[in-house]
């Protein structure tokens, strides 16, 4: 019996589960390993009977809550997918501000109290309202470790997640360290798994993939401080991605 | 059922599918009348404009990728154009070229997902693209060439297919080599005849695309010298030619109680965006392989038929291959070379930046402070400016439906939201509201 997948998204870009249709022919393999029996993004049919869910996006309004727990309480393993649905990824970034704010900031004055759409609350990571059994990180996740997520758990296996700094996977690349050119990377104290992509391309890491578990954060802090960035605007560099983890 | 004057029918599409993102269509019928019929977005705000604030220049085109995964590449051009704008940055013909490759790119990947991903299913009576791969495969693996050729070329440009890295204010942290861009002109070649196929395909099925046409004005950039999409003026089918500085008195939104998202209006209650819009607006400047492809269809401007948006793609994608192979030349001609990066220094002013998203006309504007801080962001994307569109669209196609089963009314209804590929998740990432 192949495994019955589903897929799900809340607040977010849909570039995570974009990501599956980016598999290009390995979708036609993926089929023969996993039944496809929920995504909206592409296909008409929903069934709610999936052994498997995947979902996206972080989490904004009551309603979203209670369609999670509805999703939650159907599957027998959620996997949470990308930064949105496993830290709040880049949507948290306006947690730094009151709902009260951030309403009047984007609909003005118009009369959206007692409508359910607009009933917002401060965003929250997928493992904030129901328990998540596992994490594919990035923004947005990365397809090929995505694969292997999906292939472990239909085999029943357990997926590997890294969790060791984007360095070592900086170091493998062979990249001269994006700090000796002026950049202000998170590669040493974020999670590795994209086989550290911006550096590759020579830009900074950000963050996206969360920190790892043991971060050292006040030595990333010093060593952002000594190429030139104030306290503050180090912290604030970690803001983009990691708004959970630096607001505790 | 059919001809019954006295029909009473309650149609709740919940979370329409084959889109981007969540919207609603519900229909009220009672005694043989349309009571109402609307088009809702429910999708979650997730106010963008709100974190852009108080981040530095340089990481916004970043921050504004995340508004849409289908079209990151669009809305980071905006982003670094409005910055450019802002500070006075100039950049090279170089990074202009590569910037267009990556923009055509990213249309090529995002139309042929739509319309090979999205539409196809409905042309061949089916729920979803995957038991075509047992049915049409030989379909399906020309439409995920054209999708792998586009993401693959995004890939190299962008150092990423979704969530560019390697464009920035100035410039790019890394560029392709020849011989890599090289290889893709070859690619592209081939894909001239597959594009040429898929069309050829669409059109044997053209028949399942309902003829319904309602007259709107439609609103993209225009330019002389080229199809517009990376650069150009605001032109209207209405009212002509507008400049990019007068574009909140052309893209007027507002807010309405059954949506997250805002519409917006100009000459007449409604407007249209995207393929449709600029093939209407900027015909005559299609290459040879998009006309070709507009000429199977007989597609001419003005075409009034929302579902013909679906084959406006299918000609932009020629287009967008047969200009990416002249822009790989122009490269290939005068050499690729690591350029000195762009000396960019941080001051107080507003900038404003616009491109063609798959979707239609995008409008980035930022205003920074004198570190280079955002203090204040507005973006215009093409989703918004459709709703109101689609809901009048509905308006117009529903009553000709009511004489079909419930089912197929509600096929019919969904095809029409399809039509307009809209992205709702970028649609409910925005910004300043304007009440009307």
């Amino acid at each position: 019996m192949k495994p019955k997948v589903a897929f799900f998204d809340f607040a977010s870009c849909e570039g995570c589960q974009l990501q599956v249709l980016n598999l290009e022919e390995s979708i036609i393999e993926l089929i023969e390993i996993v039944d496809v029996v929920s995504f909206r993004e592409a296909m008409k049919e929903h069934s709610d009977d999936y052994d498997i869910a995947f979902v996206e996006g972080s989490i904004a309004r009551p309603m979203d809550e209670e369609r999670l727990k509805k999703i939650r309480s159907k599957a027998k393993i959620l996997v949470a997918l990308g930064a949105c649905a496993c830290t709040g990824g880049i949507n948290a970034l306006r947690n730094q501000y009151s709902i009260e704010m951030v309403k009047k900031g984007v609909y003005g004055d118009a009369d959206i109290e007692n409508n359910p759409y607009f009933d917002v609350f401060h965003t929250k990571a997928v493992d904030e309202v129901v328990e998540v059994d596992y994490y594919v990180y990035g923004c947005p996740v990365d397809k090929d470790e995505l694969t292997k997520v999906i292939t472990s758990l239909a085999l029943g296996k357990r997926p590997e997640i890294p969790n060791y700094p984007v360095c070592v996977e900086c170091k493998k690349e062979g990249n001269v360290c994006v700090f000796e050119e002026g950049k202000f990377c998170l590669g040493p104290v974020t999670r590795a798994g994209c086989g550290a992509r911006c550096p590759s391309n020579n830009n900074a890491c950000e963050g996206c993939r969360g920190l790892v578990d043991n971060p050292n954060i006040n030595s990333e802090l010093e060593v952002l401080q000594k190429y030139g960035l104030t306290l503050e605007d180090a912290l604030e560099r970690f803001k983009m991605f990691c708004y959970r983890e630096m607001s505790k | 059922m059919s001809q019954d004057k006295k029909r009473n029918l309650k149609i709740r599409l919940e979370h329409v599918t084959r889109v981007e993102g969540h919207g609603n269509i519900v229909m009220d019928v009672k005694n043989g009348k349309i009571l109402s019929v609307q088009w809702q977005v429910s999708e979650a705000p997730r106010f963008f404009e709100m974190m852009m604030v108080g981040r530095y220049y340089h990481e916004l085109s970043h921050i504004a990728s995340r508004i849409c995964g289908i079209c990151s590449i669009a809305h980071a051009l905006a982003s670094l154009k409005a910055v450019e704008n802002a500070l006075n940055v100039e950049i090279s013909n170089q990074t202009m070229l590569l910037r267009k490759l990556a923009k055509n790119a990213e249309n090529i990947q995002s139309h042929i997902l739509h319309v090979g991903y999205l539409v196809a299913p409905d042309l061949f009576g089916v729920g979803s693209i995957f038991p075509l791969i047992k049915t049409h495969k030989d379909a399906v693996l020309q439409i995920i060439e054209i999708h792998r050729l586009s993401n693959e070329l995004s890939d190299l440009i962008c150092g990423r297919t979704t969530h560019p890295i390697t464009m920035v204010v100035g410039g790019f942290t890394k560029i392709p080599t020849e011989k890599e861009l090289a290889k893709f002109k070859s690619r592209l070649y081939r894909a001239k005849d597959t594009i040429r196929n898929i069309a050829d395909i669409v059109l044997s099925n053209i028949d399942k695309l309902p003829n319904f046409s309602r007259e709107t004005e439609y609103i993209g950039l225009i330019s002389k010298d080229e199809y517009a999409l990376y650069d150009g003026v605001i032109g209207s089918t209405d009212t002509g030619e507008h400049k990019i500085e007068d574009y909140a008195s052309i893209t007027q939104e507002f807010v309405v109680p059954h949506s997250t998202a805002k519409h917006a209006r100009h000459n007449r209650s409604s407007y249209m965006v995207g393929a449709l819009a600029r093939f209407n607006l900027n015909s005559s400047k299609l290459l040879p392989l998009g006309q070709e492809i507009a000429d199977k269809f007989d597609l001419k401007a003005p075409c009034f038929n929302p579902f013909m948006n679906n084959v406006a793609q299918l000609v932009e994608i020629a287009h967008c291959i047969e200009d990416s192979i002249h822009i790989i030349d122009k490269l290939l001609d005068t050499g690729l070379k690591e350029e000195e990066k762009v000396e960019v220094e941080a001051k107080a002013g507003r900038g404003i930046g616009v491109v063609e998203a798959p979707r239609g006309l995008l409008i980035h504007d930022y205003t920074l402070d004198n570190n280079g801080k955002c203090v204040k962001a507005n973006c215009v994307v093409p989703t918004n400016q459709n709703h109101e569109n689609i809901q009048k669209d509905l308006e117009a196609f529903a009553p000709t439906l009511l004489d079909k089963s419930k089912e197929e009314i509600e096929h019919n209804l969904e095809m029409l939201v399809r039509a307009y590929d809209p992205c709702i998740s970028c649609s409910t990432h925005y910004l300043k509201v304007r009440f009307v």
